[in-house]
This record gives structure tokens, C-alpha cells and sequence, in this order.
């Protein structure tokens, strides 16, 4: 039983992962590695697209705590597009727009990311 | 409703029954009426009770067990989850300053913050058996 899915998409001028399902304990390692691999190649520009994203725990958001310093050091950033009113919630609970831009589209996270460069 | 009911699940304490986990105690609170923002609120409070039990009461040993008693009675939810594993002191547990805890972008430790936040109550005790015993409740208020 494994309700989550990602998927990664190289895009200009940044790397849109589109999650879906939930994030809990069981599959923030998932997007770990996914992250991860990122930064191996290289590429520190990237938009979480939350849209299909129907659930998640602080061990989800643990993964954008862990890197984003690491990121950001790097010249790069995490945006957050498309969060449902019920994910959003959780990251408004823990502060988490205070420290990460969360669009309402991808779109406008890519355009973001394209002013910044 | 007036009688005190009692919905029970012995569960293998595992990160890949959480979405199990959160199913029963979500599908118990939709069926006595909570609204759907409550019923959030409840699922995640409980998934950070038992994450913490797997990962640091049970330190991800396996063929370990989870009891959870979702128990209504007229004014309240109460859930009680019990684990065999190692204790804590909730003294010991300090409370993330948030602003702090961002600006210093430290990782993890925010389940205690998160279950304190979404209950009406928190409690944490070691039972004289040696159980360790987490009791949240959610109180009924204007779900109509």
C-alpha cells in the first residue's frame, strides 16, 4: 500500500516535482532522494507543485527544512505552487510562509525563479 | 449522543500503517459528526503521535505493536495510542519557539508542537505496567 507518487520534470528555468497522494513518515523518503539526486546533477532551482498533494505530516515538511539551506546556499531556492486549503493549513501552522514562497500557480513559480536570474 | 463508545485497533507499529492509522481515526470522527476541518486536525495530531512512537519509542524495530481507543462520549473525542517502547519525559520535550526554529532552520521535532496546536489536550504519561500512554482529546464544539 503506497499512495504517493512523484514526478519530476527538468523544465526552464527550474525542476517542477509534482507530488501526489500523501506525504507522511512512511514517504517523505521518497522525495528525499528525489531532491537529493537533484542536487547531485547540479540543479538547485525547484518548484514542488502540491496540486494532487492530499495530505501531509511534519516528516513531509521535514524534507523542505532539510535541504533548504544547502539549496539556498547554492544560489538556488524551493518555491511551493498549488497547495489545496488543507496542506496549506500545515504550513501556515508551522510558519512555513515566512520562510518559503508559496505561489498559487506553478506557472508563477517558474516566472519567479526566471526574475531571479 | 449519550453512552460512551469505544472504537479500538491493535496495529503493527510501522511508517507504512500511518495511512491506515489515519483512515480509522478519521473515519470515527466523521462518523460522530466532526466537521471535516476538525477531522484534518485529529488525523494529523494522531500521525505525529504514532511517527513518534515508530521512530523513537520503537527506533523503527519492527513486529512491535500500536494500540489506539478512540473512545466519544458526550462532550469529547478521546484518543489514547500505548506503546511498549522506550519512554520519554514530556518535561524534557521543549516547545520549538517557531520564529526561532525557522530562522535557525532546524529539522524535525515539530510533532509535539503540531499534536499541542491541533488538540484540545495533550497528555503523556508512563503507565505502572511501563506502557507509555498518549492521551489527546478533541472536544465537541458547535459541529452542526
Amino acid at each position: 500500500m503506497n499512495n504517493f507518487s512523484l514526478k519530476r520534470d527538468d523544465r526552464e528555468p527550474a525542476t517542477v516535482i509534482s507530488l501526489k497522494g500523501y506525504l507522511d513518515a512512511h514517504t517523505a523518503p521518497e522525495l528525499e532522494e528525489t531532491i537529493r539526486s537533484l542536487l547531485d546533477e547540479g540543479k538547485v532551482k525547484i518548484v514542488i507543485n502540491l496540486n494532487e498533494l492530499n495530505y501531509i505530516s511534519s516528516a513531509g515538511l521535514g524534507v523542505f527544512m532539510g535541504f533548504i539551506e544547502e539549496i539556498r546556499d547554492k544560489g538556488g531556492d524551493i518555491k511551493l505552487a498549488e497547495a489545496s486549503d488543507k496542506v496549506y493549513r500545515v504550513f501556515d501552522l508551522l510558519g512555513f510562509p515566512m520562510l518559503y514562497e508559496i505561489l498559487s500557480k506553478e506557472e508563477e513559480a517558474l516566472k519567479r525563479f526566471s526574475e531571479m536570474s | 449522543m449519550n453512552k460512551i463508545t469505544d472504537y479500538k485497533l491493535k496495529i503493527p507499529g510501522k511508517t507504512d500503517n500511518l495511512e491506515l492509522i489515519r483512515n480509522f481515526v478519521a473515519g470515527v470522527a466523521r462518523k460522530v459528526g466532526f466537521k471535516e476541518d476538525d477531522v484534518s486536525k485529529i488525523e494529523l495530531a494522531v500521525d505525529e503521535a504514532c511517527t513518534n512512537v515508530i521512530e523513537h519509542a520503537y527506533k523503527n524495530e519492527k513486529d512491535k505493536d500500536i494500540d489506539l481507543a478512540v473512545k466519544i462520549d458526550f462532550n469529547k473525542l478521546t484518543i489514547v495510542i500505548t506503546d511498549r517502547g522506550k519512554s520519554f519525559d514530556m518535561k524534557d520535550i521543549k516547545m520549538p519557539e517557531m520564529k526561532k526554529y525557522l530562522a535557525e532552520l532546524r529539522v524535525g521535532g515539530l510533532g509535539i508542537y503540531l499534536m499541542k496546536t491541533l488538540m484540545d489536550e495533550v497528555d503523556y504519561v508512563v503507565r505502572p505496567d511501563g506502557k507509555n500512554e498518549v492521551r489527546m482529546v478533541k472536544f465537541f464544539l458547535d459541529q452542526s
